[in-house]
């Protein structure tokens, strides 16, 4: 009886909350994944129960994306301005962290606390300005088809390329600031001693023992660019050219009429390639998500 | 050959030996993103602002002097609606998130089978692209088709039109924000909280306190640092949102749930008014720059 009667308490005091706060966090992609594969005369029904399948699944919605909307080729564009914006972001964040983390020089304090004020600059207090500025950038753009000839990257992925790393590198940089400072500094100089250089001794020595920061930083940076939406939704005109959150919301919304079905499947796509990357690397995500917070 | 080869590499690798030249060099690439980026846009949608500028207009771009903020300020209610509204927006989730957030990480605190997976699945909020989850909401909030006035119904009352008529908009866009923000201030909370030595949740045991004493003495207190760091960082997320508001409603009906950001959009970039649009994003600036200056302050006091 004793018994019976405690595991009803630890139901009640413990997993009923859990139940709960699972509930609130992950209906909303209950439903995407039920919209997504229901038909559209089951869509369109309010009678029926909305939380089961009263109609067999269907694939109809993601046929449509692939066959009349460009979803394929926003996949690969978000993939590619993720991939190059990320590693991009990665490199100057070691040099930034590794310089202000580990080198002794005037200003240094001082220029750490800059890199993290634009850490905190959110990037709809630019957006206008700086859609003026990258209008006026030019680049050879197709310089492996052996053209030198500049053109606009407005309208192009290589805007968006050039412009995530602002807030990428920002956040990369404070975060490797915390690694670098965490490595003894006697594994440099013992290096040192031995008649290595100092670039040596970093990239060598340092970076490799930084690691688990540079998956964090680049984990981070990924997620952040496949989410990115202002800049993509104002740099971006062509329907060829656009990422996935800005195509589902701009080419799946014709007017005031609503494929929902489509919608969804498009929003459940866009959002399984973060899912996967953050379902391996949750330890990594949550050290970088909360380095800010609790190591200060 | 070989020697006077190696006597300049030599020189030059003795060069970057030094700290602060190393130092220096390594900053280039983040200084010229940063400064062409950031920093040279920012005083440049600060002279925007003070212009008539429009775009796809050559006969704009005349320095009008605070003409805009005039019109904005004296002149135009939705843009006095968008500020009111960004100020409710993020005091009103900023609170719900913080309760809720201390809530989630109390619960996942404990010791239950799965807790490991229970945990990363309720940061997924945080990391699907908020726009297509927004998406999910605005069919979960469909004039017609609306699973919680299906539920409603169920039980004999009509909801209310959530996308529809003042509040419930508004309503609509803080229940998403809310949604998508308390995984982050829950996840930081619980990161707080395991830092927290066990042996002094266990003396005060001993002493015989109550579990809301050891939280109200114990965690509340300790978790300080962190509450402070988090509230900061999402205040200003919140300020400047864009997403949610654009996803849901678009600033509508009648332009009532514009949020700063979506205004300066609507009136900047689809109203071609560049000038105009600049000013309004830059009401977020004196926001911006004190909650800047209380991180700052909050994170030296810590070191």
């Amino acid at each position: 009886m004793s018994k019976t009667s405690k595991l009803f308490r630890s139901f009640i005091t413990t997993y009923l909350p859990v139940i709960f706060i699972c509930v609130l966090t992950l209906f909303p992609f209950y439903w995407m994944v039920l919209t997504a594969f229901k038909e559209n005369r089951e869509l369109n029904d309010t009678v029926m129960n909305p939380f089961i399948f009263n109609m067999p699944p269907t694939w109809e919605h993601f046929d449509f994306l692939f066959v009349k909307t460009k979803y394929a080729t926003w996949i690969v564009n978000t993939l590619l301005v993720s991939i190059i914006s990320t590693t991009v972001s990665v490199l100057v964040s070691i040099m930034a962290g590794y310089s202000l983390g580990r080198l002794r020089f005037r200003g240094a304090n001082w220029l750490g606390w800059a890199i993290f004020v634009t850490y905190l600059v959110p990037p709809t207090l630019l957006f206008i300005p700086l859609t003026e500025v990258v209008s006026k950038i030019d680049l050879p753009l197709n310089i492996w088809k052996g053209d030198l000839t500049p053109q606009p990257i407005l309208n192009s992925i290589w805007s968006l390329i050039l412009v995530y790393p602002t807030f990428l590198v920002p956040f990369g940089t404070w975060l490797l600031i915390g690694y670098f400072k965490g490595i003894p500094r006697e594994l440099e100089e013992s290096a040192l001693v031995d008649g290595a250089t100092r670039i040596q001794a970093m990239t060598k020595i340092i970076v490799p023992l930084a690691l688990p920061g540079l998956l964090s930083v680049a984990i981070f940076a990924f997620t952040l660019s496949w989410n990115e939406f202002i800049y993509a939704l104002v740099f971006i005109s062509d329907v060829e050219t656009k990422t996935v959150p800005v195509g589902v919301i701009s080419e799946l919304i014709r007017g005031d009429v609503f494929f929902w079905g489509e919608l969804m499947a498009g929003a459940l796509l866009g959002s399984v390639p973060v899912a996967i990357i953050y379902s391996f690397f949750v330890d990594y995500f949550v050290s970088g998500l909360t380095a800010g917070a609790v190591k200060g | 050959m070989t020697k006077r080869d190696r006597m300049p590499r030599n020189r030059i690798s003795e060069f970057f030996d030094r700290e602060d030249v190393l130092g220096y060099t390594l900053l280039i690439p983040v200084a010229i993103l940063l400064g062409i980026f950031v920093g040279y846009p920012f005083i440049y949608g600060v002279w925007l602002a003070l212009t008539d500028t429009r775009i796809a207009d050559s006969t704009s771009g005349n320095f009008v002097g605070l003409e805009n903020f005039e019109r904005l300020l004296f002149r135009d209610s939705i843009f006095i609606q968008a500020l009111k509204n960004s100020f409710v927006y993020t005091a009103v989730t900023t609170v719900f998130k913080f309760v809720l957030g201390l809530l989630m990480a109390a619960v996942l605190n404990l010791k239950f089978r799965g807790n490991r997976y229970v945990r990363s699945a309720t940061l997924l909020p945080w990391i699907i692209p908020t726009v297509l989850s927004t998406l999910a909401w605005r069919w979960m909030f469909d004039g017609s088709f609306s699973v919680f006035n299906w539920m409603l119904r169920q039980v004999g009352i009509v909801g209310p039109s959530w996308l529809g008529s003042w509040p419930w908009p508004f309503i609509s866009i803080m229940i998403v924000n809310i949604w998508r923000g308390m995984p982050f201030f829950g996840v930081s909370f619980l990161a707080g909280m395991q830092t927290i030595s066990q042996e002094l949740y266990e003396a005060a045991m001993i002493d015989g306190s109550t579990a809301w004493q050891r939280f109200w003495y114990i965690t509340l207190p300790l978790l300080r640092p962190v509450i402070t760091v988090v509230l900061l960082l999402s205040t200003i997320l919140t300020f400047a949102d864009f997403q949610i508001v654009y996803a849901l409603t678009g600033g509508g009906p009648a332009n009532q749930t514009h949020l700063l950001a979506t205004y300066s959009y609507q009136i900047g970039l689809r109203g071609l008014e560049i000038g105009v649009g600049a000013a309004i994003s830059l009401f977020l600036f004196p926001v911006l720059a004190i909650i800047v200056f209380l991180t700052l302050l909050s994170l030296r006091r810590d070191d």
